[in-house]
């Protein structure tokens, strides 16, 4: 993997809501190939990351800079973000009554082509790619045709973020949380999924507040958050370690920066 | 009744008539209402006797009346003596000799909506040789519907040929005296349509106003009479997603519906007239009514309308359900954007037993647009086993905008059964982000989720109308989030 370019690069990234600073100062960066877990507990600022990775408009960045694939990330409007590869499994993924999966992912895979200067794809061809990747994430037919999210399980609604990310084939994923409030059949499911995507031109950033879900996305680098900082990076060993000590362990250690 | 052949020449000959456009034009009356106006209308469509009995009965007995105040919207007095109540067609010379002399952001949106060029100059009023385009489409279809019985036409037409018809029917739903502007409408109604499905027909096509021959001129005070007999079905839709270019700023059409026994009658409308521009200057002020009578037993009324032009639009397609086992069914999508105002909604009357009604009403707002569901659910004292079910739902893009709902509810019946469901909500950030974290612009996003929600109404309109009403509503939301 040495020798990649950089795919994301923050550096020193600084960020809150409403005048209240929650990340002050975070570092890293990942490759292609690579899978970062950014653990940490509640409140640590793991949200908040990922909305400004996404763009959401109700963080407001303060300081610091993001690199994506040779873009000022930071001033990429969001769907621009989506387009150049960057993808988001939300936490809490949103309900859209009466707009069906199927024309929703339609309207975003050709959203994405348009951006590369493709053709949109036909409906037999789109549907066939549909079909392929349900199969990952073990995803009943009849939930294309409901609402978005729209009376989904949180099993269901976890697997089709999964889904879509398969559909989308992103350049960069970020799973935030995807692991919370999923019992552990699910999980299994939706790490297997992620498992199939992970790739040498693909990298990841995995949320997570426990240790549990990297048992089966197992990560390259592990980043401990702590009060809006990285706290500790180190590799997987460092996941367990916290999983064996508890959060409470980090505040008897010093920061690694 | 007169044979198809004859209705042809007829109609053949008056379009050719309408190419003269000078002698008409002459014909054009000053502003004002009278008694005389009212006989003077009545004798240029050539009206018998009975026409114009009714029409000065309802001119005396607008004149007892004042405009009503209770709907929730706001406009300057209307002064009813600087309207002009027949206007001739726009001559030639007056009208716009090619596209490039119309507005440009009317053109925009035509383009938008894919009309293609030649009817974008027949709705922007373009001077053209041929009067309509589709003169000839028209004739061949209404030939095809004489063979069966049906009778779809002009109204002047119909008060001339089918006289006994119109006297037995006219009226009986929508009487002279029952409101404001309908009482205004019966005694100066220019022209409309007029439909009459024999016994145990099924109309085997959608009748539209688009195909009505003369339709260019009548918009200001429109009179609809449909007639469904025994066991018979049509449906009809009306008005155009393009929007028309208009000069009268007062419309208050009258829509009648009759439904006899085992009878359907679906009545379809995309309403999109001009609504004025950003700061709230012009615009149509549509104060129509219109009901249905389900006066046979088992028939049904089905009311669907998108509504998404208009500066002011007061309007409240109802059904009165009298024959036993009838149903009325109401699904609207009102939109407002910038300062449009709507208060619209429906009036179910249940009268006969185990009558049944649904309402489903979506309301949009926008920028600074005010929605008003207003909608009456009455049940009588005989009307046993009668049942509603009422869902309306209000949309908020921005926060400028207002929703407000009237539901009102009189039962008179211990067996009736009533639900009432309404929400209201704002278009979430969450779900936009959502949209844009998938690569969708936030306008796209926008019409998908609007679209989503309107879902329900959409899906009762028929197909290629359904498609344009999704156009139509994009177009229509543009530039409403900031």
């Amino acid at each position: 993997m040495k020798g990649k370019e950089t795919m994301l690069e923050i550096k020193n990234l600084r960020a809150g809501v409403e005048g209240q600073e929650i990340l002050r100062g975070i570092d890293f960066a990942v490759r292609p190939g690579e899978v970062h877990a950014i653990m940490g507990p509640n409140g640590s600022g793991k949200s908040t990351l990922a909305g400004v990775l996404a763009g959401r408009d109700s963080y407001e960045v303060t300081g610091g800079s993001v690199r994506y694939l040779g873009h000022d990330l930071l001033e990429m409007a969001p769907e621009e973000r989506a387009r150049e590869g960057l993808f988001m499994a939300f936490q809490y993924p949103v309900e859209i009554p009466g707009v069906s999966t199927v024309n929703f992912l339609k309207a975003a895979v050709n959203a994405q082509r348009a951006h590369r200067g493709e053709e949109e794809l036909d409906a037999m061809d789109f549907l066939g790619l549909l079909r392929e990747k349900m199969k990952l994430v073990h995803m009943d037919d009849a939930l294309l045709k409901r609402s978005v999210n729209e009376g989904f399980s949180g099993g269901e609604k976890k697997r089709n973020e999964i889904f879509q990310m398969a559909v989308l084939a992103p350049k960069l994923g970020i799973l935030d949380e995807t692991d919370s409030g999923l019992d552990i059949d699910a999980l299994k499911i939706v790490a297997e999924g992620v498992n199939t995507l992970r790739g040498a031109d693909r990298g990841f950033v995995v949320i997570t507040h426990y240790q549990r879900l990297l048992d089966y996305i197992v990560p390259d680098f592990v980043h401990v958050l702590a009060e809006g900082r990285i706290v500790r990076s180190g590799d997987r060993q460092l996941a367990l370690e916290l999983e064996d000590k508890g959060y409470a362990w980090l505040d008897t250690t010093q920061p690694t920066s | 009744m007169s044979t198809p052949d004859n209705t042809v020449e007829q109609l053949a000959n008056r379009e050719y008539k309408w190419g003269f456009v000078s002698d008409i034009e002459s014909d054009s009356l000053p502003p004002g209402l009278s008694e005389e106006v009212v006989r003077w209308i009545s004798a240029k469509k050539n009206e018998p006797e009975f026409m114009l009995e009714w029409r000065l009965k309802a001119y005396r007995h607008w004149l007892t009346l004042t405009e009503p105040t209770w709907a929730k919207v706001e406009y300057p007095p209307i002064d009813y003596q600087t309207i002009c109540y027949f206007s001739a067609p726009k001559s030639a010379t007056d009208a716009p000799q090619s596209l490039d002399e119309v507005d440009p952001e009317l053109l925009r949106t035509y383009e938008k909506l894919g009309i293609p060029l030649a009817e974008q100059k027949m709705l922007a009023g373009v001077a053209v040789d041929a009067v309509f385009d589709s003169v000839s489409v028209a004739t061949t279809f209404r030939e095809k519907l004489g063979e069966m019985g049906i009778i779809f036409c002009s109204f002047s037409e119909a008060v001339v040929q089918h006289p006994k018809l119109v006297r037995k029917w006219l009226g009986s739903v929508v009487p002279h005296t029952d409101n404001f502007y309908a009482a205004l409408n019966s005694a100066v109604f220019s022209d409309g349509s007029f439909v009459y499905i024999p016994k145990g027909v099924r109309c085997p096509m959608e009748l539209s106003t688009y195909f009505r021959i003369n339709a260019a001129n009548t918009g200001q005070f429109e009179r609809t009479l449909i007639v469904a007999e025994e066991g018979s079905y049509v449906s009809y839709l009306e008005g155009c997603t393009a929007p028309m270019r208009d000069e009268n700023q007062l419309h208050a059409a009258v829509v009648e519906l009759v439904a006899l026994d085992d009878a359907t009658i679906k009545y379809s409308t995309v309403q999109n007239w001009y609504p004025g521009d950003k700061d709230g200057k012009g615009g149509i002020y549509n104060f129509v009514t219109k009901r249905g009578k389900c006066q046979g037993k088992r028939s049904k009324i089905t009311w669907t309308q998108v509504e998404t032009g208009s500066a002011i639009t007061w309007k409240y397609p109802g059904c009165i359900l009298m024959g036993d086992d009838s149903v009325g069914e109401f699904y609207s999508v009102a939109l407002t954007n910038n300062h449009q105002q709507a208060d619209t909604g429906t009036k179910m009357i249940h009268i006969g037993k185990n009558t049944r009604s649904t309402i489903i009403s979506k309301g949009i707002s926008a920028g600074l647009g005010q929605n008003t569901y207003r909608g009456q659910v009455k049940v009588l004292k005989g009307a046993e086993g009668a049942r509603n079910f009422s869902q309306c739902d209000s949309m908020l893009l921005g926060d400028k905008c207002g929703a407000h709902t009237f539901p009102y509810i009189d039962v008179n019946n211990p067996t009736a059964t009533l639900e009432h469901e309404a929400t209201t909500s704002k278009i979430g950030e969450d779900q936009l982000f959502y949209c844009q974290q998938r690569g969708i612009s936030t306008e796209d996003a926008i019409n998908m989720i609007v679209n989503g929600f309107c879902k329900e109404v959409f899906s009762k309109l028929p197909m290629e109308f359904a498609v344009e009403a999704q156009k139509l509503l994009a177009v229509s939301l543009e530039d409403s989030v900031g």
